[in-house]
């Protein structure tokens, strides 16, 4: 299974190698053209409003919500959950519009509120360690989409159908275990295809 | 739950990859920055190539200054602290400052130590020339570096200088045997430990951004290319002809920072880059980049 990383700005590389420590190969993209050879994507964190800027700027809005259509799984985490989002909090305009939630930009405050715990994700056996650093909440989600963990009553990772989003770092540890849990919707997603 | 770790600072400053961070000095700028794609704005009374024009001591911002900054926009926040200075460093925590530079562009309020940054939980970032300061400053508690330039000048060379060298330094460390590692620790005058890391992981465990002299988007191309993570801009912006299309084309170089066809379209028309000083031309005394070693 091939997973591309977007690199348009954030926290590429850790992503690549979680990926490949969860066995997938994995590239960094920043033409919409790598898209055809991939069979699954990770928006990363960084600054979502970068992020959104230079997407838009590069055709990248359009050419993921036709691979997305096409069945290929997204997992965005932190910013890149809120890319996915179809509403943000206080803001007229969403990114990729995808996923039938609500989220809220730096919902626990700024840096120095930033924490780490351990958190329980449905799907996975043992707890793991999330980073949340000025992370994002999802407040309120559709009929589609499933709760896959809670931090405080607030929803931090939900999945729905291909798409999946967490508002912490996975990628900042050395624990696989959610980019495995993603690796295994592509490879779902791919056979399903077949 | 636990806030302020290590993994928390480093964290968010790997979350800057990859990205620009711009120099403003009121409300206005900031907002400019923020829609022309800057990851992160650093709130300053003054940029330094005015702190170079007005001379004498140059502090922490006023807090009214970082504050109407921290309004208006929804990136991150950074604010300089002079070296050793612990209670501005305070101060900024306390405002909830994102980041805080413990920066040679201010006036050091030290000349030997350094703020013990691990005590914070605010995350810091320091200047360094050479990979002695740059273990030094983590060691201290840095959450992410830069390379020091010579800030406030236009000219990028220093900044170069100091990314090859440290680059160049971790290569070295990387062919050293562990008996000889011993030795280089003595002579870098850094801890062991940290030492020990770079050799296994050919890399600094902290990210390193390019600043100092940033001045037109080759240049933030040109240091991402020798292997920066990201870019401080500093005068270059709001010391340029149009500030929106030029921080726009900064931030497109140093994503795109192969791509010179691109470079080449974001960089036309952008009118008078700021002047520029020869780094020859300086004092020993206007030399920035030997405060704080």
């Amino acid at each position: 299974m091939k997973i591309g990383v977007l690199a348009l700005q954030g926290a590429v590389a850790e992503h690549i190698r979680s990926l490949e420590a969860a066995g997938a190969e994995a590239v960094a993209v920043k033409r919409v053209e790598q898209l055809d050879e991939l069979n699954g994507l990770v928006i990363p964190g960084g600054e979502s409003t970068t992020i959104g800027k230079l997407m838009r700027k590069y055709g990248f809005m359009e050419a993921i919500r036709e691979f997305s259509a096409q069945g290929k799984p997204l997992f965005g985490t932190c910013a890149g959950l809120i890319v996915l989002a179809d509403r943000i909090e206080g803001q007229d305009e969403a990114h990729l519009r995808l996923m039938d939630m609500t989220v809220a930009r730096n919902a626990f405050g700024r840096q120095r509120e930033s924490f780490e715990t351990d958190l329980d994700v449905k799907g996975i056996d043992e707890p793991i360690r999330a980073v949340f650093i000025r992370a994002p909440l999802i407040k309120s989600v559709g009929e589609d989409v499933e709760v896959l963990s809670t931090y405080k009553d607030e929803i931090v990772t939900a999945r729905q159908g291909t798409l999946l989003a967490a508002s912490y770092h996975p990628e900042l540890t050395d624990d696989y275990r959610l980019h495995a849990y993603f690796l295994d919707m592509v490879k779902e997603a791919a056979a399903a295809k077949a | 739950m636990e806030t302020g770790t290590s993994r928390v600072k480093r964290g968010m400053a790997e979350m800057q990859k990859g990205g620009v961070i711009m120099d403003v000095m009121n409300a206005e700028q900031a907002k400019i920055a923020e829609a022309a794609g800057a990851t992160a704005v650093m709130a300053l009374e003054r940029v330094p190539s005015d702190i170079r024009a007005a001379g004498g001591v140059a502090r922490m911002a006023d807090p009214t200054i970082v504050e109407e900054v921290m309004k208006v926009v929804s990136i991150p926040v950074m604010a300089k602290a002079r070296i050793g200075h612990y209670v501005e460093a305070k101060v900024l925590e306390s405002m909830g400052v994102d980041y805080i530079d413990e920066s040679e562009v201010l006036t050091p309020a030290d000349e030997i130590f350094h703020i013990s940054k691990n005590e914070f939980t605010v995350p810091f970032v320091c200047g360094a020339k050479d990979l002695g300061e740059a273990l030094r400053r983590i060691q201290e508690g840095a959450a992410m570096l830069r390379t020091k330039g010579e800030p406030g000048t236009g000219n990028i060379v220093e900044a170069v200088r100091h990314l090859r060298l440290i680059n160049g330094q971790i290569r070295k460390i990387q062919g050293l045997s562990k008996d000889e590692l011993y030795n280089e620790a003595k002579v870098l005058g850094v801890p062991y430990d940290l030492l020990l890391g770079v050799h296994e992981t050919g890399k600094l465990p902290v990210v390193n951004f390019a600043a100092g002299g940033v001045a037109t988007p080759s240049d933030a191309a040109l240091m991402m290319h020798l292997g920066a993570d990201g870019v401080f801009v500093g005068s270059g912006i709001f010391k340029s002809d149009n500030p929106e299309k030029f921080a726009r084309a900064i931030v497109e170089a140093t994503t795109h920072y192969t791509d010179y066809k691109l470079i080449a379209e974001v960089s036309k028309n952008l009118g008078t880059p700021m002047k520029g000083i020869e780094i020859s031309k300086l004092h020993a005394a206007e030399r920035m980049q030997d405060r704080g070693i």
